[in-house]
Order: structure tokens, then sequence, then C-alpha cells
């Protein structure tokens, strides 16, 4: 091959480094803006978790406490985990199905995209959108909730459910490449609605009958939702080096199993 | 997949030296595609040289998509080799030299045509700057509007864009201008030539020998995923079913039928319309056995009849032609 190219192919398309970065910059920025304007998407992402949040940590269980800390620093971290559940899932699993699904995926790959620029421009944005609904969630509670945390602590719970939500992008990802563009949504609510009840991410976990209890601590958002618990002083004593041990192991599933579908579609596409 | 060597060094070219003159570029060699029990492709050869443009003509379903989207790289063949640029269609180096337009049911809406523009160009290490870009696809008066409010021509005219953004030396083009207006396919391919007059390589999908015989250099059709006819737009029109004779005759359409080289015969008010592929020997034999034939009128049958009589004719004729 080496032979040939230096017959065939010109001189200097060694991509500079860059250009490349320009490209994953780009990349990134549009698929922001492209959910951006999509109100459906920015709505739902960010107004579920908020409106809960004032409804049952602002409204109702005014000054109420839970354990040592109050009922509106309690939900910070839980509904915090729910938004970025939501934003990570509908970003990347509706994105990639629709993307599929629809031809747009096969224009992409057909360019010198760099496939790595799309995965990670659809993370990016997704954790942009969970950072939103966390400082929004964040600010309504300080001005509203009488919620006390330092800002060093707000940026600690912030980077750590961001962060902690890559293995729920990877699960976006799985979905995505599974499930048609249609019914992605739909499979989607289906999927993360029960999930994040079961998790205690709606009510706090010793609110749930006890044999979800015992169920929770093998879900995935559990743990996430336990991370920020543990920032915020309301976590049940467990050590967070055992969550991050299985939110990376749920996540190296997740990519394993958009692996799968990833080179399933190769073979697969119709036309 | 990845395909050897030999495959574009000159000494395998002979048989395609009649065509144009410039190297390979682009090849399927003995390639098949089965999509479960459905065979898209069966044992394909067939290669894109450099300044070219070829049409790859058949009706839907015949293979087409399947053949860009193996030159793309979008699909692995189930047999045979792939080969663009003298290395395989996945590799980086070669999707920056290619640029693809597909049939997409949806792109992105809430991105502005210019920002689709300015995405695709920023794969490509030398791309064309946007001004350009917006010049050559019309799309300068609409280049802030969001691809979901536009027509469907002018969302063509887009993806058009983004094929050509990256100033890449090979096109592939799948079915252009379907959904277009006479007026905007006009356009489309006046660009198509352009890019041919600049050196580009274009590979064209179509179902419409019009646009076949409009723009390529070489038409290969396709049917039922073999290539069944190759050639300069005049060979294949004079390969299909030539001609159309009318003519008032006394002569049972029976007989007329049973005639070597007549495909069709119909009644047509007084007179009979019999397609042809050569007018002459079937005249003859007209005249011979009817001195008071009258009316005669010879006509060229149309492109669209001549394209159907060739892929209908594909089991007969034509295969037994090739081998």
């Amino acid at each position: 091959m080496a032979t040939a190219s230096t017959v065939l192919t010109q001189p200097g398309l060694v991509q500079p480094l860059g250009r490349t970065l320009i490209v994953f910059l780009k990349e990134a920025k549009y698929e922001f803006l492209k959910y951006l304007r999509i109100p459906m998407y920015a709505v739902s992402i960010t107004v579920f978790p908020v409106m809960f949040y004032v409804l049952f940590g602002l409204l109702m269980n005014r000054g109420a406490k839970m354990g040592s800390v109050g009922v509106s620093t309690y939900l910070i971290a839980t509904y915090g985990t729910f938004g970025v559940l939501a934003a990570s899932l509908f970003a990347n699993g509706a994105g990639v199905a629709m993307d599929r699904g629809l031809g747009w995926m096969q224009v992409k790959r057909a360019s010198p995209m760099p496939p790595f620029a799309y995965f990670i421009a659809k993370f990016v944005t997704s954790m942009i959108f969970s950072a939103i609904v966390l400082v929004a969630l964040i600010v309504l509670g300080i001005s509203f909730g009488g919620v006390h945390i330092a800002p060093y602590m707000a940026a600690k719970l912030i980077v750590t459910l961001v962060f902690g939500a890559l293995p729920f992008c990877a699960m976006g990802l799985a979905i995505g490449y599974f499930v048609g563009p249609n019914s992605a949504p739909g499979m989607i609510n289906l999927i993360y609605l029960p999930l994040s009840f079961a998790s205690g991410l709606w009510f706090p976990i010793e609110a749930l009958p006890k044999f979800l209890q015992s169920i929770a601590v093998h879900l995935p958002p559990y743990h996430l939702a336990q991370l920020g618990l543990g920032i915020v002083g309301a976590g049940r004593g467990e050590s967070s080096w055992s969550h991050w041990q299985a939110l990376i192991g749920f996540g190296l599933l997740c990519l394993g199993v958009a692996r799968i579908g990833f080179h399933r579609d190769e073979g697969k596409t119709f036309g | 997949m990845i395909a050897t060597l030999q495959e574009v060094e000159p000494k395998s070219q002979p048989q395609e030296q009649r065509m144009t003159a410039g190297a390979v570029v682009a090849r399927l060699q003995g390639v098949s595609k089965n999509y479960g029990p459905v065979n898209a492709l069966r044992n394909v050869d067939f290669s894109v040289r450099a300044g070219e443009l070829v049409a790859l003509l058949g009706p839907n379903g015949a293979g087409k998509t399947t053949a860009v989207k193996l030159f793309l790289g979008l699909a692995k063949p189930t047999a045979g080799g792939v080969n663009v640029f003298g290395g395989n269609p996945v590799n980086a180096d070669v999707r920056m030299r290619t640029g693809a337009m597909l049939q997409v049911a949806k792109v992105p809406e809430t991105l502005r045509v210019r920002e689709h523009i300015d995405l695709f160009s920023s794969y490509y290490p030398k791309p064309l700057p946007l001004a350009e870009v917006l010049a050559i696809a019309g799309l300068e008066e609409i280049k802030n509007r969001k691809f979901g409010e536009l027509s469907g021509g002018q969302r063509q005219r887009v993806l058009f864009a983004l094929a050509i953004c990256g100033d890449p030396d090979l096109l592939f083009l799948d079915e252009p201008t379907v959904g277009l207006d006479v007026e905007a396919r006009r356009l489309l391919w006046d660009e198509i030539r352009k890019l041919i007059a600049r050196g580009k390589t274009v590979l064209l999908t179509t179902h419409y020998l019009q646009e076949a015989d409009e723009l390529a250099d070489r038409v290969v059709v396709i049917n039922q995923g073999t290539i069944i006819a190759e050639g300069t737009p005049s060979e294949i029109k004079s390969k299909t079913a030539g001609k159309k004779i009318r003519c008032v005759t006394r002569i049972p359409m029976e007989f007329i039928c049973g005639l070597p080289g007549v495909l069709k015969v119909c009644q047509d008010r007084e007179a009979l319309e019999i397609q042809v592929s050569q007018a002459e020997p079937v005249l003859r034999e007209l005249l011979r056995q009817d001195s008071e034939l009258s009316g005669i009128e010879v006509t060229s049958a149309g492109l669209e009849d001549a394209f159907l009589a060739l892929t209908q004719d594909n089991n007969s004729e034509t295969q037994a032609a090739r081998r």
C-alpha cells in the first residue's frame, strides 16, 4: 500500500494536531448549538429536574431535615443526578439513534471526520447541559431553600456529577445503536424513569420500600447519587471509591455494547 | 477487503484503455454484496478513471447505492476487493480526497446552512473558502437559514455543498437530482460539468437516462446487481432498442412480431408502431412482404423506452453479448 499511495496520494495530508483540535471543537460547538435550538430537548432536560426540585425541595418539605442536612440540600444531589441522567441518555441515545436511522450518520462516516470527534462532541454537549441543570439547582437552593454550600463544595459537586455522568453517556450510545430513531425517546423514558425512581433520585432512598432499597444499591444511578450526597454531607458512609468502581464498570460494559452496535451497523446498512 | 497493489498498477488496465486516458482511481473487483438473502451486487467489476464522469445507471434497487457505499467504505463487500486511490476507502487519507452526496432522510435541522458547511470544511486539509462553496452550490441567499426551513431542492444543494466543500478529487453523487425540478436539475448539471472541467472525477448514480446522457463520458448500466452494459452514452443508446417504425400495412401483427429484431408491435389508429433494434432489416422485410405499405416514419425511440428495453432484455440478449 505504501508504494501505491506514493503514486496516487498527494503528499502533505498528514493531519497537524492543531487542525484536528479545531475539528473536535467545531464538532462539539455545533452539536451543542443543535440541541440548544431544539426546545423539546433543552426544555425537557433542564426544566423537569428543576421543576421537581422547586416542588419537593422548596415548596413542600420546607425546612425539613434528612439526617444532618436540609431536604433542600439533599435533593440538589438527587435531582441533580436525575437531570444529569436525562441529559446524558437523550443527547447520546436519542441523538445517535436519529443520526443512524435517517442516513445522516452515513454522510458523517463517509467524510474524513475523525470518528472520535463525533462521540466526544455528543459527550461534551450532554455534559454542558448537565452542568447547566446543576448550576440552576444550586442557585435555586441557595436563593430560596436556605442551602449553605461552600463554593468549593458546589464546584466539587458539579464536577463529580458531570464526570460521573460519562457511564450514562456510554449507556446512551449503547441504546442509540440498538434502537430505531422513532422508538428511542420512548425507550429511554421507559428505562430511565423507573431507574431513577428505584435508585432513590425522586425520593430519598430511605423512604423507599425495603425490597426496592435492596435493589437500589445495585443500580448505577444510585452510586452516582451517593457520590453527590457524600459531597453535601448526606452520604451513607460508604466509600466513594466503591461507587466510582461501580460506575466505571458499568460504563465499560455500556461501551462494549455500543461497540458491538457500531460494528454491527457497518455490515447491515441497507439502501 | 484492503485491495492489493496490483489492482492499481497499469498492467491490469488493457481492457479499459479505450475509455479514457486517466489512471484508475477507484475500483470494484469481483465484488459481491449480500444483505442477508438479498444479493445487492453480484460479481461486479467496475472502475473509475481520473478525470472522467461515470454514470451508474439503473432502476431503483439495481444496486447503485450499494456500489457507492462500498466505494465510500460504508459497507464491506461480501466477496471481492474495493480500492480507492490505491487504498482501503475507510482510510482517513483516502476520505480526505473524496466527497459524497448520499440520499439522506434527515439532516440536523436546527443548524444553519453555513454552519453545516463550516463543520464539513473543517474535516478537510484544504477546503474551499466558504464564499466559493456557497456560490458553487447557489446558497448565498440562504446561508443563514436553518436546514429545517429549506425546500427539497435547497436541501439537495446543501448536501451537494457538503460533498464539494473539501475540494475533493473524487466525488460520489448518489442520485443528486432526485426531487429537483427541471431548472434546479439543469443548474446542478452545470455545476457537475464545472467540476469535471476543473479536473475532478465524478461517479454519479441516476435512474434518468437523460441525465447520464447529458453529463457522462461513460455510462455503466446496472440491473439486479449485475452490470449489463457499458459504453459512451451514444453507444448505450445504439445498443438499446433504438428505432420506432410507424407504417400502414396489411401484414398481420403476429407476423411482424416474429421478425428478427422486432421488440414490440402495437396498433395506433390505422397504423402500426413497431419498436426495433435496427430499422433497416425490418423495413426491407416489410417492403418485400407488402408492396402497398405506406406512411412510413422512422424515429428514434424515446430514451426512456430504450432504457426500459435494455433493463428488461437483460436476461436474454445483453447478457449473452457480454460473454
